[in-house]
């Protein structure tokens, strides 16, 4: 199992969550973060007064999949979420030991 | 101080005097119902920009922290001002004060005298005393943006209370109470220099004494809610017409033409300072045109009993320019605190707004009309102006330093950094 972790534009949000139901993907969490990259933050004015925002507020996605599905997940991400502008994000995969569903005990894919 | 009050005084004996409308018929003790229905609507209208609309206004201003501690100031400045007020501020404003009458009123202790059958000029006295009163709470609820965020609400509310009776009411005796400055002929209809040139100079020696707050001005300390504020800004505006068109203590054509020209010189300053961000910083901002229409509800206060069209949209033009450069190149050049342009647009909004008065007034301009001509007009507003300024400014800063001795202005760091909210309060505004 890998865990799959996209951090992208709040806006791409729905798109992703379709695209990715599309390919059979039946759950994952999406949370609401704030960080900084190349896209670096942007300047806001209050009665003249200039003040940099250094974070950018962004969408973390997480989902847990079997590891066949991994390319299929990350392509349909990368496509959904792109606007072909800086600050379109990153995805990260990572191995993942064990998934459990607490309703019934089951373990591995089972649980997914 | 008083010698020259008595100079002034002297200035003004020898002077043509020009009297503020009301004087002119405040022997007719007539009870006029559609006065009354007027100043009863004028009164709700003035309270609404306290509270709701003031409070909102700044509430948005202050981090989410602090959100709280401003509207909680408003409100009990509310309170406790109208409790003043009651048992002898009325008095101290518009009592006679006998051989002290040029400089302070006395009696009315617990608004005695004033009963169901007592009129004062077309209106019954209870109302009278009642929409002075709304202005009363407000002077000193405008400070409230000069020292946000750090100040301790004990030494507020004890500020508060000292000032209320040694600065407002005295003050607002002067011009309005039967006291010098009215009797010179300084043009203040609606309060431009006794409200707002006063309430923003306590304001600027507040914040200076009482200091920045932590942080200030190397961190961000944006607006919480611009969307609190905007509606704030536009309560004030609504009210305002209260404020001025009420000021003529008569519904009739320069009450109409107070609210007109109110009107006219707010959308004229939210427009033009809308357009100065747009062309000197490329964006027009929600927070600058409502701060713009607030400098010009202010400018225009002290004229909108005599001036027409065409002085509401130089006054509204003119003090949008110079609030934009004090809320911005002057208070960062000076590098004090005051928090949320109190003294950016209230004392200099109403210091352009008095001494415009007396360009403006003028037949030229389209306005009612002037006894003195120009120049000498220009000298007595810039005399009520001064006079304001000096007063308020000295008193302010001995009030504030026994209070600093005494009692402390600034609450903990700890405190200011965890927010009033709940260092004060015990209660956060927003659980989101």
């Amino acid at each position: 199992m890998k865990l799959v972790t996209a951090v992208i534009k709040p806006h791409k949000l729905d798109e992703v969550r379709d695209t990715l139901s599309r390919l059979g993907v039946t759950g994952l969490t999406a949370t609401e973060v704030k960080g900084f990259g190349r896209q670096k933050g942007h300047t806001e004015v209050y009665r003249g007064a200039e003040y940099s925002i250094d974070f950018v507020p962004k969408v973390r996605i997480d989902v847990v999949i079997d590891d066949e599905q991994v390319k299929a997940v990350v392509d349909a991400i990368t496509t959904s979420a792109r606007s072909g502008q800086i600050g379109d994000g990153k995805i990260f995969v990572t191995d993942v030991e064990q998934a459990i569903r607490i309703r019934t005990g089951e373990t591995g894919s089972e649980a997914l | 101080m008083k010698f020259r009050m008595m100079h002034v005084l002297v200035v003004g004996s020898v002077l043509a005097m020009t009297l503020v409308p009301r004087i002119a018929w405040a022997q007719d003790d007539t009870l006029n119902a559609g006065d009354t229905a007027w100043m009863l609507t004028s009164s709700v209208l003035v309270l609404f920009m306290t509270i709701p609309g003031l409070s909102l206004f700044y509430a948005g201003l202050v981090r989410a922290k602090n959100v709280v501690s401003v509207m909680m100031q408003c409100f009990a400045i509310t309170c406790m001002v109208t409790i003043l007020w009651t048992v002898y501020g009325y008095g101290l404003a518009f009592g006679d004060g006998g051989s002290m009458n040029a400089f302070v009123g006395s009696g009315k202790l617990f608004l005695s005298g004033v009963g169901v059958d007592t009129v004062d000029g077309s209106i019954p006295e209870s109302v009278f005393q009642m929409f002075q009163l709304t202005f009363a709470i407000i002077t000193p609820a405008l400070m409230v943006g000069a020292f946000a965020e750090r100040m301790k609400f004990s030494t507020m509310m004890v500020f508060m209370a000292l000032w209320f009776t040694v600065v407002y009411a005295p003050v607002a005796h002067w011009v309005w109470g039967g006291g010098f400055l009215g009797d010179l002929g300084v043009l203040d209809f609606a309060g431009g220099t006794v409200v707002h040139i006063n309430a923003g100079i306590a304001a600027l020696v507040l914040c200076i004494v009482l200091g920045k707050r932590t942080g200030y001005p190397s961190t961000p300390m944006p607006p919480n809610s611009l969307v609190l504020t905007v509606v704030g800004a536009s309560m004030l505006w609504v009210g305002w017409f209260g404020f001025n068109a009420g000021s003529q203590l008569a519904a009739d054509g320069v009450a109409g033409m107070a609210m007109a020209v109110t009107h006219i010189a707010t959308a004229t300053a939210g427009f033009t300072w809308m357009m100065m961000e747009w062309i000197g910083r490329g964006k027009p901002s929600a927070l600058g045109i409502a701060t713009g229409a607030v400098a010009g509800l202010v400018a225009i206060t002290p004229a909108s009993g005599s001036v027409g069209p065409i002085g509401a949209l130089g006054i509204g033009f003119a003090s949008a320019i110079c609030c934009y450069f004090a809320a911005g190149a002057l208070k960062r050049s000076l590098g004090y605190d005051d928090s949320l342009d109190v003294f950016g647009v209230h004392g200099v909004g109403g210091f352009v707004g008095a001494i415009l008065t007396g360009l403006f007034t003028a037949e030229m301009f389209g306005g009612s009309g002037l006894d003195n001509g120009i120049g000498m007009q220009l000298y007595l507003q810039l005399v009520g102006a001064v006079a304001t300024i000096l007063y308020s400014g000295v008193l302010t800063f001995v009030i504030v330093k026994i209070l600093d001795a005494t009692m402390g202005l600034r609450v903990s760091s700890e405190e200011e950094s965890g927010g009033l909210d709940i260092a004060l309060h015990n209660e956060r505004g927003f659980s989101l």
